[in-house]
């Protein structure tokens, strides 16, 4: 039926089955869509957050997809700056998931504030000592060049390619694709940082707090590196989905190798650093605020077992077997490798917001737990929701996987 | 950072003596009526509703016969230079204001963003979860002009009575003085205290009796170690109500004996309470 958009040369599933795909993620949009109406319209009542719990499930989703979307921009910087020409292959399905993660953070913040319409005293009255600022700016125009990088993509669709004057524009932009390639790193660089910085610059927080650079809180720097080791992972994950719902390879090994090698790297390189960091603060300031590191695990449902997990079930095993050139040669073993890189990131995420709100500060209050209304989960579901369905829209449509028609040629 | 209309600079703060607090609750109730504090018919869910000034009650741990109770009032610490609360606000909703210590909240600017609320240790900042004050049933009429209710979706917090201040500012205009007088200014719980712990004034007037309580070795601050610097002190002759107020690993808590109260000497040799 739509055939006449699909692009040239490569096999899709019928309209149909394409339709019935898209349902669950139509219906998760309308879970979300029905508790982002009532967030607005009765206010954030309808959510569990409290005056304890200021930050909660949709901060660590936003941060969690923030830090997923960086492969984006990673990819981007190593293909247009560093001139790896294999990722060339698997840039475009970056930069959507990219896209489709920004896009979705910045929609739950608009929901998260108290006061929707006055989003734009963020910019017009901006407290520049503020890292909540700085991310808020970085992530706008970040969104904004990820727009952009989106265009030519969308461009290349068959039915708008015939059109002559947006095949220019599509083949001009796609030119000049490096310059938006710096900006986004140099974007990407300051608010992946400064989503870290939120926490780290919380001195009245010791379990948050760190010490720094300068004004660079240390966790600016862990946060930029968690984001680039495992965003590349991420991005390995999504297209790994893509060829199994498609039952076709998509991407050539090489280029898959080549992002899990240099996540590999990088994810050593951040393990190395957040022991460090972790055995700094335990030494440092949690003996200086007069509390131990036990202390902070005393009561509630969030234990010492958390930071195991994220140090070593999800954060040193992963490094392994991403580093082993066997482990990560292996299809089963490089996609478990992924996933534990990514739940790492997650769980780092999910100490920084919800486990420093659960410890009482002052020695006579009590600790807190906290479980999501179904409000709150709508609004996440939502954003996979819609994730799946771009991406599987963009898939449908778009030429985004460059070696498709060869690595699948069509034999009749 | 003077301004024209304010000699010299002061620092407001308040000195609650523990001892004398018997947990009553006059100040909770009197903070609430006088900054037209937002109410819901149901009250109970205590992780949002709102309480500028909020008692917690505190006790030393021991087994009945030993068995001692204690109450810390605790209104926003105006913590001063640098408070976690205000750098950290997004859109400059928050100051603290050099003239006067007081860290003060400017509802319609705030985005709800509730980075504030994360940052502050004390739990002193609330956000609006529901609409404002029931408007119906003829409440309204209830309300303090001077204090602007907030609407739903911003953080409020204890401004240190700040509509006090301006309206004992504007009577000593009047009477074409410039300086306040001691007592001329205090805040609603200080005034409402019917044991009379709360001490309100100037703490960089050595006049003041704050300035003067605030020298008392049994005086001592929420939290002190992580460096806010709060302009509310606690005061407390016992030793497990003064180590309450911060964290302490085994052995770095000193307590502080009067060994000879009349001679006003001081020591911090154990003593009667012993840790
Ligand atoms: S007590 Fe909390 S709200 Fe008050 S100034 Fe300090 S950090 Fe800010
Ligand atoms: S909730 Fe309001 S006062 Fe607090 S940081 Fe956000 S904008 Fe500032």
């Amino acid at each position: 039926m739509d055939s006449p958009l699909l692009p040239h040369g490569v096999k899709r599933c019928s309209t149909w089955a394409f339709f019935f795909w898209t349902l669950p993620w139509l219906a998760l949009l309308a879970w979300g869509g029905l508790s982002a109406f009532l967030c607005l319209w009765k206010g954030l009542n309808q959510t569990n957050m409290s005056n304890v719990f200021a930050f909660a499930l949709w901060i660590v989703f936003d941060l969690a997809v923030i830090a997923l979307g960086a492969g984006a921009f990673f990819t981007g910087f190593l293909t247009y700056i560093m001139g790896q020409k294999e990722l060339k292959n698997i840039i475009k399905p970056a930069v959507i998931i990219g896209f489709i993660c920004y896009s979705g953070a910045m929609a739950m913040l608009g929901i998260d504030i108290g006061q929707p319409i006055r989003g734009w005293f963020i910019f017009w009255h901006a407290n520049i000592h503020s890292m909540l600022v700085e991310v808020s700016f970085c992530i706008t125009c970040y969104l904004m060049v990820l727009a952009i990088e989106f265009i030519p993509i969308i461009l290349e669709n068959r039915k708008l390619e015939e059109i002559k004057e947006l095949r220019i524009f599509g083949h001009s932009l796609h030119e000049i694709m490096a310059v938006f390639a710096a900006t986004g790193t140099f974007l990407s660089f300051f608010h992946q940082g400064s989503l870290g910085g939120m926490f780290g610059v919380m001195y009245a927080r010791p379990f948050a707090a760190r010490e720094g650079f300068y004004i660079w809180p240390w966790t600016f720097f862990l946060f930029v590196l968690s984001a680039i080791a495992c965003g590349p992972c991420f991005t390995i994950l999504c297209t790994k989905l893509t060829e199994f719902f498609s039952r076709k390879k998509l991407v050539p090994d090489s280029a898959i190798q080549l992002l899990a090698k240099i996540s590999a790297w990088l994810l050593s390189l951040y393990m190395v650093l957040k022991i460090a960091d972790y055995l700094g603060w335990m030494y440092g300031i949690i003996p200086r605020s007069g509390l131990t590191f036990e202390s902070f695990f005393r009561e509630g449902p969030y234990g010492v077992y958390l930071v195991v997990c994220e140090i070593i079930v999800c954060g040193i095993l992963p490094a392994i077997i991403l580093m082993v050139p066997k482990g990560r040669q292996n299809q089963g073993w490089l996609i478990i490798a992924c996933l534990l890189n990514c739940t790492g990131i997650v769980l780092n995420r999910f100490l920084f917001i919800v486990v420093t709100l659960a410890i009482p500060v002052m020695p006579f209050d009590r600790f807190w737990g906290y479980l999501p209304t179904w409000q709150e989960w709508g609004i996440g579901f939502a954003v996979i929701g819609y994730g799946f369905l771009l991406f599987s829209a963009a898939y449908r449509y778009l030429p985004i996987f460059p070696k498709e028609r060869e690595l699948n040629p069509i034999t009749e | 950072m003077k301004k024209g209309n304010d000699h010299g600079k002061h620092k407001y703060g308040m000195v609650i003596d523990i001892d004398k607090c018997t947990g009553c609750g006059t100040c909770m109730v009197a903070c609430a009526a006088e900054n037209n504090v937002s109410v819901r018919a149901d009250q109970s869910d205590k992780e949002r509703t709102i309480t500028w000034m909020r008692l917690y009650k505190i006790s030393n741990g021991k087994e009945f016969p030993h068995t001692e109770v204690s109450y810390f009032p605790r209104p926003c610490m105006h913590c001063d230079h640098h408070p976690p609360c205000v750098s950290v606000c997004v859109a400059t909703a928050t100051k603290l204001d050099f003239n006067t210590g007081i860290v003060s909240q400017i509802y319609t600017r705030c985005i709800g963003c509730r980075y504030c609320q994360a940052a502050c240790p004390y739990g002193a900042r609330y956000f609006n979860w529901w609409d404002a004050f029931p408007q119906d049933k003829g409440m309204d009429r209830y309300l303090t002009p001077e204090v602007s209710p907030r609407m739903r979706g911003v953080v409020e917090k204890c401004t240190f009575c700040h509509h006090r201040l301006m309206r004992a500012k504007t009577l000593a205009y009047a009477e074409d003085r410039r300086e306040l007088e001691e007592g001329e200014y205090v805040t609603a719980c200080t005034e409402a205290c019917p044991a009379q712990a709360i001490t309100f004034g100037d703490l960089n007037n050595p006049e003041h009796e704050v300035s003067k309580l605030i020298k008392h070795p049994f005086t001592f601050r929420l939290l002190e170690r992580i460096g806010t610097e709060p302009k509310v002190y606690y005061h407390s002759s016992r030793d497990w109500v003064r180590k309450l107020g911060d964290n302490f690993l085994p052995g770095e808590y000193t307590p502080v004996v009067n060994k000879t109260w009349a001679e006003e000497e001081w020591s911090t040799k154990p003593g009667r309470d012993e840790f």
